[in-house]
């Protein structure tokens, strides 16, 4: 068992989420910045969808009741085992009663906190994860929940992988539409002009941006449409909402463009108060 | 049709309207595409997001056009039955704004048959077609912070049954017994895209 000492500021279970259930309402939900936390698996000889936890800017603390392995990866926050300083991106031995601690990350948002044999809390239709829009999953984890761990399968055979640091402020590659002939002629012009703020309203269903405002010269009603992982949906305020992991399954703004997959982790990783910029991708 | 690219992992098939919407979804998993991972009907639209190590969208996108079309299979099955008790708190208000007696507004929604034009809002929550058209009412001006699970409402062209407890703007009408969503289930949605649906009135 792991014992939720503290969650931080929020700090969920996470795997890949649900996909397959789009057309009954349910969102894909699972690891808002799935590069990271396949990592994390990874680096502990898991399963590819074994349960981790995804903290949202540090702050945890967690005892471990057993000897266990962890790995640390996403946004780079100081880890302590038993007061004792472990490097992210590596698998870290725990000892049975140990404490692991996790500070504020010097930058990104996302840090996912995995353990070899991952997190046996009973699924919802074949996922662990918590959804923050539908509730579906566990809830969010609170001080004193206590998380069972799996069997591991595995063997650790990686000593560390070489990651590079997050960008201060990334450039996120974007590929026009399906909506885009519902703005103004130079709208991805304008879209990749200047860099946006991220607002302190972002969360796992979308980051939301301040910047310049992407005109429609369509008016009337959008039927409502499926929507996408990494969409830039824009409401009638004009500024894009990038579409995160528990982004609901229809909407009816229209989408004037979405994020190349492989950039999705770093949009997971922006934090509020920070800045982004977009370009054309190919 | 119309096909676009909905970034490089997904494709959205503009249909023109809802029933070749629907056919063009049961082709698509009929013809069980290696890599699609979802299949999202909108109001004239189907999404469909692949796993792109696991597809080539550009082949995807030729083939799409190309599926034969036949009935929407959910249509083609019979219509789930909601039993709805007509005691919501918004009856008298939709007799107000429609110009309808209490009861002729009950009678309408009791009487069409609808068809679910797609799911979404949350788990479970269809959109139904086939609302009466002088029951087209707009929402409420400011969304109730709960509503329960079960509520019978109309907003707009849409019919619908809340699945579970949340906030809403629909005006109620009623409220029906049946679990519309259960995740122990399978399928966890009594309603899927093209099913047909009907509001048989009980007595409360």
């Amino acid at each position: 068992m792991i014992e939720v000492v503290r969650p931080g500021p929020l700090a969920t279970v996470q795997d890949l989420g649900r996909p397959g259930h789009a057309h009954l309402g349910v969102p894909r939900s699972g690891a808002a910045d799935e590069r990271s936390f396949r990592l994390a698996n990874r680096l502990l000889g898991n399963a590819d969808d074994a349960a981790a936890v995804e903290l949202t800017l540090g702050g945890a603390a967690f005892r471990f009741d057993r000897a266990a392995w962890i790995a640390v990866t996403g946004a780079p926050a100081p880890l302590t085992i038993g007061g004792r300083a472990y490097g992210a991106n590596a698998p870290c031995p725990v000892p049975a009663g140990g404490l692991v601690e996790l500070g504020l990350p010097s930058g990104g948002l996302r840090t996912y906190l995995a353990v070899r044999g991952g997190l046996d809390i009973e699924p919802v239709l074949g996922s662990r994860s918590t959804d923050l829009l539908s509730g579906l999953g566990p809830g969010p984890l609170a001080a004193g929940d206590r998380l069972p761990v799996g069997r591991s399968r595995g063997d650790i055979t990686v000593d560390v992988a070489p990651v590079g640091p997050l960008p201060a402020e990334p450039v996120l590659r974007i590929l026009p539409g399906p909506r885009d002939d519902w703005f103004t002629p130079d709208v991805i012009a304008v879209l990749c002009a200047q860099p946006y703020e991220v607002t302190a309203d972002s969360n796992r269903v979308g980051v939301r941006l301040d910047g310049a405002k992407l005109l429609r010269t369509r008016e009337g009603e959008l039927g409502s449409e499926g929507m996408v992982t990494g969409a830039l949906q824009v409401p009638p305020s004009g500024l894009p909402i990038i579409f995160l992991a528990d982004h609901p399954t229809t909407g009816g703004y229209p989408v004037v463009a979405v994020l190349a997959a492989s950039d999705v982790p770093l949009a997971a990783q922006l934090r509020p108060g920070g800045r982004v910029r977009f370009r054309p991708a190919g | 049709m119309k096909v676009m690219r909905a970034g490089d992992a997904a494709l959205l098939a503009d249909t023109g309207d809802l029933e070749t919407a629907h056919r063009l979804d049961t082709a698509i998993r009929a013809a069980a595409l290696p890599g699609v991972v979802d299949v999202v009907p909108g109001e004239r639209t189907v999404l469909v997001v692949t796993d792109p190590a696991r597809c080539d969208l550009g082949r995807l996108a030729a083939r799409l056009p190309e599926l034969p079309l036949t009935a929407a299979e959910a249509t083609a099955a019979p219509p789930v039955e909601i039993p709805v008790v007509y005691d919501g708190e918004d009856v008298a208000e939709v007799a107000g704004l429609t110009g309808l007696s209490r009861d002729e507004v009950v009678e309408r929604h009791a009487a069409a048959t609808y068809t679910v034009a797609y799911l979404g809002f949350s788990p479970g929550f269809g959109y139904l077609t086939g609302l009466d058209p002088v029951l087209h009412v707009p929402r409420r001006e400011s969304p109730r912070t709960s509503v329960p699970a079960g509520s019978v409402a109309i907003a707009g062209p849409y019919a619908a049954v809340y699945p579970s407890a949340s906030p809403g703007g629909w005006r109620l009408l009623g409220r029906s017994p049946l679990t519309l969503w259960d995740v122990t289930r399978d399928p966890p949605s009594l309603l899927r895209p093209g099913g047909r649906v009907r509001f048989v009135r009980e007595e409360r």
